[in-house]
C-alpha cells in the first residue's frame, strides 16, 4: 500500500465522523470518540503494512512527500497520541458538555471529537513534508484546528483568552515562517528541501548573510511552535486555558512535529561546513536558554496543569541539546527515543491529571492533596510519570536524558551537558512537589467519594505505566527501530 | 534465576506485598531474613579459588551501547551485600508501631535496600547507578512523612543533593564511556578495569574529578556534607540506619570499583586536594560534631567525620589502605546502624534527644546504657571492635606512601588525622556521661522503662558482628585481600 493513503484515510475518517455527528442524537456522542479511536487504530496498525519504498526518489510526489523513516516514525507517533488525546477527550467530556453553550446538552461534542483527527492529518502530513510549501501548508492545518480546539470551552474565560493568544501568536509564528522562506527561495530558487541542499555548495559567498537570515527567520517560527525560549512566552497562558486533552494534544504532538520539521531543515543546512559553524551556537544557544527558562519558571507554579506547560519548555530545552549535537552517531536516535519517552509520560500525567481534577474540581496541586490515600493507584500512575518526567533511573524518561547527554558529550558540548545537570536536579524540585501533594499532604475532605475510571482509560493508564518502566529497564527493542 | 537475582527481588517482591496490604511487619521481616539467610549461603559458597566475580548472569539488553544486566559478586561485593543485609534486617527489627501507613513505611525501607543490594550486587554500570537511583524517592517519602523537626525543608534538601550528585556522577560515567575506543565501549566493570589496567583508555582529570565529586556528594565529602547530618537526624530510626549505615557506601564502593583501576594517576595527581578536602570532614566536621547539642544530630555529624578516613584509605592507594577503607565500610555501616537504633530508642523513651534534657538514664535503662556503651566505644574505634582494625589499616597505609623515611603531605594528613580518634573520643564519650550518668533531668522520670526486647536483639546482633570481626578481622580480608591485590597491581 502507498503510504500517501494513510493520509487520505484519516481525512476520510474525519468527514465521516462529521457526518455522523449531524445525523446521531444526542445520546450517541460518546460513540464518535470510540469510532475514531478505532478507526485511528486501523490507520496505526496500516503503517506498518505500508511499502514506504513505493514513495521512492522516482515516485511522482516524491518532490514534496517523503516516507522514509523518519516520516513513518512521525506518522505513528502522531497516530498514538491522537488516540491517547480522544481517550482522555473521553474522560474530559463532562467538562465539555458544561462549557460549550447551546439549546441541546452536548451539543459541542462531537466537532470536539472529530477535530484532533484533522489536525492528526495536518501532522502526518507534516511528518513527511521535504518542500517549504508543503511544510507551511501542512503546518497551516494543524494550527487552524487548533485554534478552534483551544478556545472550545466558550463558557470560560480562561480558555477563550488562551484562544485569542494563540491564534495572535499563530499568526505571527506563521508570518515568520512564511518570510523567512521568501529569504531562502529568493537566495537558492528552491523550496524544495534536496533540491536547496544540492543547490547551496555552489553559491556565492557574498549570499550567505542572506541564507543565514533566512534561515533564522524560518528557526524562529519553529521555535514558536516547539516552544524555545525566548519564543515560548504564549506557553503558559495558553496551555492552562486550553481543554486539557487539546494541551496534551499541543504539548505531545505538536511539539514533536515540529521537531522533526527542524530536524528536516537543519539537515539541509548543516550540509555546508561553514553555514553548520554558524547554525550549531545558535540553536546550542536556544537549548540553553530553554533549558534554564523551562525548569526555573516551573518551581514555583502552584497550578498543575501551567507546571506541566513549562516542563514541556524544560523538556524542548532538552531535546534541543540533542539537535545541537545532531552530528553524533546516535544523536538521532537520541532525539526520537526522547519524544518517545516524552509521549508516553506527558500522556500518562495529563490523563491522569484529567480524571482527578474532573473528580476534584480543579487542577491546583492542592486538589491533588492527599491522593494516595483516595485513589493510590492513580496515585502511583501518576508518581511514575513524575518520575520519569525528571529523569529517574529504571523510567524511560531516565533513559532519554541519558541519550541526550551522551550525544551532547560526545559532541564536546560540555556547557550544554553540564546545564543540562543543573536543570534536571532543579526539575526534581517541582515534580516531586506533586508527589509531596499526593503522599505527604492530607486530602482537604476526607469522605471524598472514590474516583471513577472508565475502562478505556484504566486500560490505557496501566498500558503506560508498564511501557514507562518496561522501555526503562529493557529499551533494546525500541533503541534497535531508532537506529 | 540467580541467586543475586533473587537477593535483589525478594524485597522489591515483599515491598510489594507490603504496599498490597499484608501484613508489613511480619512479611518484611520474613523478607529481610530469607535475604540474610540468603546472603550467608553466598558467602558460603564462594569459591576463594577463583578470583573476580562469582554467581555472574549476564543479559545484554543493548549491545550496542554495551548496556546489559549483569550481576555478579566478588569478595568486595559480598562483604557490602552482608552489611546490606544485616543492616536491613536490623531496621525491619527495631521498627517501632508506625502511626500511619504502615504498609508504605516497610515499602519505602525494603525499596531502599533493594536499591544498595541491587548497586552491590551489578557489574554493569548502567544498573549499579540505575539501582542506586531507586533510593531516593523512597528516603524523600520516608523523611517527608514520617520524619521529625523540619522535615519538609530537609526531604526537599537531601533529595536536591543527591539528585544532583547523581547526575554529576551521570556525566562522569558518561565521559567514561566515552573514553572508551569506539567498537569496544561497555559499561561492564570487568572490562573497564582491564581496558584501564591495558592503558587503552584515558579519559583524562576532567572525568575522574565528576566521578570524584559526584560521588563525593552522595559520601558527604567536605564541604558538600551538609545534607547528611540534617537528614539522618530528622528521618525515622530505620531509615537513618539504612541510608547512613548501607546506602551511603555507595560512593566509596564506586569509587574503589572505578577510579582504583582506571585512575590511578588521577588519584596521585588530585591527591593533595583529596586530602585537604578529607582533613575537612575529619577535623573540622569533627569539632562540628562536638559542638552538637542533640543526639541524633551529633550522630549524622559523626558518621560524615568517618567518611574521612575512608578517603583516607581511598587516597593512599595501596593495599592495606584500600582493604582498612572497605573494612571500614563495613565495621562503619554497623556501628551507626547500631547508634540510630539506640537513638531511636532514647527519643521514644524520653522524648526527646537533647543533651540538657536527659541524664542518669542508666539506672532506669541499664541494658540501654551498656548496648550504646558498646555501640560508642564502636564508634571510637576501641580494639576488639572491627572499626579498630579498619582505621589502624588506613592509618598505616596513608602513611606509608611516598619515599621510605620521608615526611610528606601524606604522613602530615595521618598525623593529622589521627587527631580525629581523640575528637571521637571526645563527643561520644561526652555524649554518653551526658544521657546516661548524672543527676536524672527533666525528660528522664521513674516510669522510663528500659530498651524493648526488639531493640535489644537486634542491637546485640550488630554489636556481636562487630566484636567478631574485630577480633578475627582476617575473616573478612580473606574475601577481601583477594579483590584488593587484583585492584593495585
Amino acid at each position: 500500500m502507498n503510504p500517501l493513503y494513510l493520509e487520505v484515510f484519516v481525512v476520510l475518517l474525519g468527514i465521516m465522523l462529521l457526518m455522523a455527528e449531524a445525523f446521531s442524537g444526542a445520546g450517541h456522542r460518546r460513540g464518535i470518540a470510540y469510532a475514531a479511536i478505532v478507526g485511528l487504530l486501523g490507520v496505526l496498525a496500516a503503517t506498518f503494512v505500508a511499502d514506504a519504498g513505493a514513495m521512492n526518489a522516482a515516485a511522482p510526489y516524491a518532490r514534496f512527500y517523503h516516507a522514509d523513516f523518519l516520516a513513518m516514525f512521525l506518522k505513528q507517533f502522531v497516530l498514538l497520541s491522537t488516540i491517547l488525546v480522544l481517550v482522555m477527550s473521553l474522560e474530559y467530556a463532562p467538562t465539555v458538555e458544561e462549557n460549550v453553550p447551546s439549546e441541546r446538552r452536548g451539543a459541542g461534542l462531537g466537532e470536539f471529537f472529530a477535530l484532533p483527527v484533522f489536525a492528526c492529518a495536518g501532522l502526518m502530513w507534516m511528518a513527511s513534508a521535504v518542500d517549504f510549501i508543503m511544510i507551511f501548508v501542512s503546518l497551516e492545518l494543524v494550527t487552524i484546528a487548533f485554534y478552534i480546539l483551544v478556545s472550545f470551552l466558550r463558557r470560560r474565560e480562561d480558555c477563550l483568552e488562551a484562544g485569542t493568544k494563540y491564534l495572535v501568536l499563530g499568526a505571527l509564528s506563521t508570518g515568520f515562517l512564511v518570510y523567512g522562506i521568501t529569504w531562502i527561495f529568493g537566495v537558492t530558487g528552491h523550496t524544495n528541501l534536496a533540491a536547496i541542499a544540492s543547490a547551496l555548495p555552489g553559491l556565492d559567498h557574498a549570499v550567505v548573510p542572506a541564507l543565514l537570515f533566512g534561515f533564522g527567520i524560518v528557526l524562529v517560527a519553529l521555535s514558536f511552535k516547539i516552544a524555545a525560549a525566548p519564543f515560548q512566552f504564549w506557553v503558559p497562558d495558553v496551555y492552562q486555558g486550553a481543554p486539557t486533552p487539546v494541551t496534551a494534544f499541543l504539548s505531545v504532538a505538536s511539539k514533536a512535529a515540529g521537531f522533526v520539521v527542524l530536524l528536516r531543515v537543519l539537515q539541509t543546512f548543516v550540509v555546508v561546513p561553514e553555514l553548520q559553524d554558524r547554525i550549531i551556537p545558535l540553536v546550542a544557544i536556544l537549548a540553553g536558554a530553554t533549558m534554564i527558562f523551562g525548569n526555573l519558571a516551573a518551581i514555583p507554579q502552584s497550578n498543575l496543569k501551567r507546571l506541566l506547560a513549562y516542563s514541556s519548555i524544560a523538556h524542548a530545552g532538552y531535546l534541543l541539546v540533542g539537535v545541537a549535537s545532531i552530528g553524533a552517531p546516535f544523536a538521532g536516535s537520541a532525539i526520537l527515543f526522547y519524544l518517545a519517552a516524552y509521549l508516553l509520560m506527558t500522556m500518562l500525567a495529563f490523563l491522569v491529571m484529567i480524571i482527578v481534577a474532573q473528580a476534584a474540581g480543579g487542577d491546583e496541586l492542592s486538589d491533588f492533596a492527599g491522593l494516595s490515600q483516595r485513589a493510590p493507584h492513580l496515585a502511583f500512575a501518576m508518581l511514575l510519570a513524575m518520575l520519569s518526567l525528571a529523569g529517574l533511573p529504571l523510567t524511560v524518561g531516565f533513559l532519554g536524558k541519558l541519550f541526550i547527554f551522551e550525544s551532547a558529550v560526545a559532541q564536546q558540548h560540555y556547557v550544554l551537558a553540564g546545564l543540562g545537570v543543573v536543570t534536571v536536579a532543579a526539575g526534581f524540585y517541582y515534580y516531586l512537589k506533586v508527589v509531596r501533594a499526593m503522599y505527604w499532604q492530607q486530602p482537604a475532605d476526607p469522605d471524598a467519594p472514590e474516583i471513577e475510571v472508565g475502562a478505556l482509560a484504566k486500560f490505557t493508564i496501566a498500558a503506560l505505566c508498564a511501557l514507562i518502566i518496561w522501555l526503562g529497564v529493557y529499551p533494546g527493542p525500541l533503541l534497535a527501530l531508532l537506529r | 534465576m540467580s541467586p543475586l537475582l533473587s537477593l535483589i527481588l525478594i524485597p522489591l517482591v515483599t515491598a510489594a506485598f507490603c504496599m498490597a496490604g499484608a501484613a508489613p511487619r511480619r512479611i518484611s521481616l520474613f523478607g529481610a531474613g530469607a535475604n540474610l539467610l540468603l546472603c550467608l549461603y553466598l558467602i558460603a559458597s564462594y569459591n576463594h579459588g577463583i578470583s573476580g566475580f562469582q554467581f555472574v548472569s549476564e543479559n545484554a539488553l543493548y549491545p550496542a551501547y554495551g548496556i546489559s544486566f549483569s550481576l555478579g559478586a566478588d569478595g568486595l561485593s559480598l562483604v557490602l551485600l552482608l552489611l546490606s543485609t544485616v543492616v536491613t534486617f536490623a531496621a525491619v527489627w527495631v521498627t517501632p508501631k508506625v502511626e500511619k501507613f504502615a504498609g508504605m513505611f516497610y515499602a519505602c525501607l525494603l525499596l531502599i535496600s533493594a536499591g544498595a543490594i541491587g548497586a552491590f550486587a551489578s557489574i554493569d554500570l548502567f544498573f549499579f547507578y540505575a539501582f542506586h537511583e531507586l533510593a531516593l524517592i523512597p528516603t524523600f517519602l520516608l523523611i517527608g512523612i514520617w520524619g521529625s523537626g523540619e522535615r519538609q525543608r530537609i526531604a526537599w534538601k537531601v533529595t536536591l543533593y543527591l539528585a544532583f550528585g547523581s547526575f554529576i556522577l551521570l556525566l562522569g560515567l558518561i565521559g567514561l564511556w566515552l573514553s572508551v575506543p569506539e567498537g569496544m565501549r561497555t559499561l561492564d566493570m570487568r572490562l573497564l578495569q582491564q581496558l584501564g589496567y591495558a592503558g587503552m583508555m584515558e579519559p583524562g582529570a576532567a572525568v575522574y574529578l565528576l566521578l570524584l565529586f559526584g560521588f563525593g556528594i552522595l559520601i558527604a565529602l567536605f564541604p558538600f556534607h551538609t545534607w547528611a547530618p540534617e537528614a539522618y537526624a530528622s528521618a525515622p530510626a530505620p531509615a537513618a540506619m539504612l541510608h547512613a549505615g548501607v546506602l551511603k557506601k555507595f560512593g566509596l564502593y564506586g569509587l574503589l570499583r572505578l577510579a582504583v583501576p582506571i585512575f590511578p594517576a588521577e588519584i596521585q595527581q588530585f591527591s593533595h586536594l583529596l586530602l585537604v578536602l578529607l582533613l575537612g570532614n575529619i577535623l573540622y566536621v569533627g569539632f562540628v560534631t562536638i559542638a552538637q547539642k542533640r543526639l541524633d544530630l551529633m550522630l549524622g555529624y559523626s558518621s560524615v567525620m568517618h567518611m574521612g578516613y575512608a578517603f583516607l584509605g581511598f587516597v593512599a592507594l595501596n593495599q592495606l589502605g584500600l582493604g582498612g577503607m572497605s573494612l571500614m565500610l563495613f565495621a562503619h555501616g554497623l556501628t551507626i546502624a547500631a547508634l540510630f537504633a539506640l537513638c531511636g530508642e532514647i527519643s521514644r523513651r524520653t522524648g526527646t534527644l537533647e543533651f540538657s534534657e536527659l541524664g542518669g538514664l542508666a539506672g532506669l535503662a541499664p541494658k540501654l546504657g551498656l548496648l550504646f556503651g558498646f555501640a560508642a566505644m564502636a564508634s571510637v574505634g576501641l580494639p576488639g571492635f572491627s572499626t579498630f582494625a579498619g582505621e589502624i589499616m588506613i592509618f598505616f597505609g596513608a602513611f606509608a606512601r611516598g619515599a621510605a623515611g620521608s615526611f610528606g603531605w601524606f604522613q602530615t594528613a595521618t598525623a593529622l588525622a589521627l587527631w580525629g580518634v581523640v575528637i571521637s573520643a571526645v563527643y561520644m564519650l561526652r555524649a554518653y556521661r551526658r544521657i546516661f550518668w548524672g543527676s536524672r533531668r527533666s525528660a528522664v522520670s521513674d516510669d522510663t522503662a528500659d530498651i524493648s526486647s526488639g531493640v535489644r536483639w537486634a542491637v546485640i546482633l550488630l554489636v556481636a558482628l562487630l566484636l567478631v570481626t574485630g577480633f578475627r578481622p582476617g575473616i573478612l580480608l580473606h574475601y577481601l585481600n583477594p579483590v584488593f591485590a587484583y585492584l593495585t597491581p
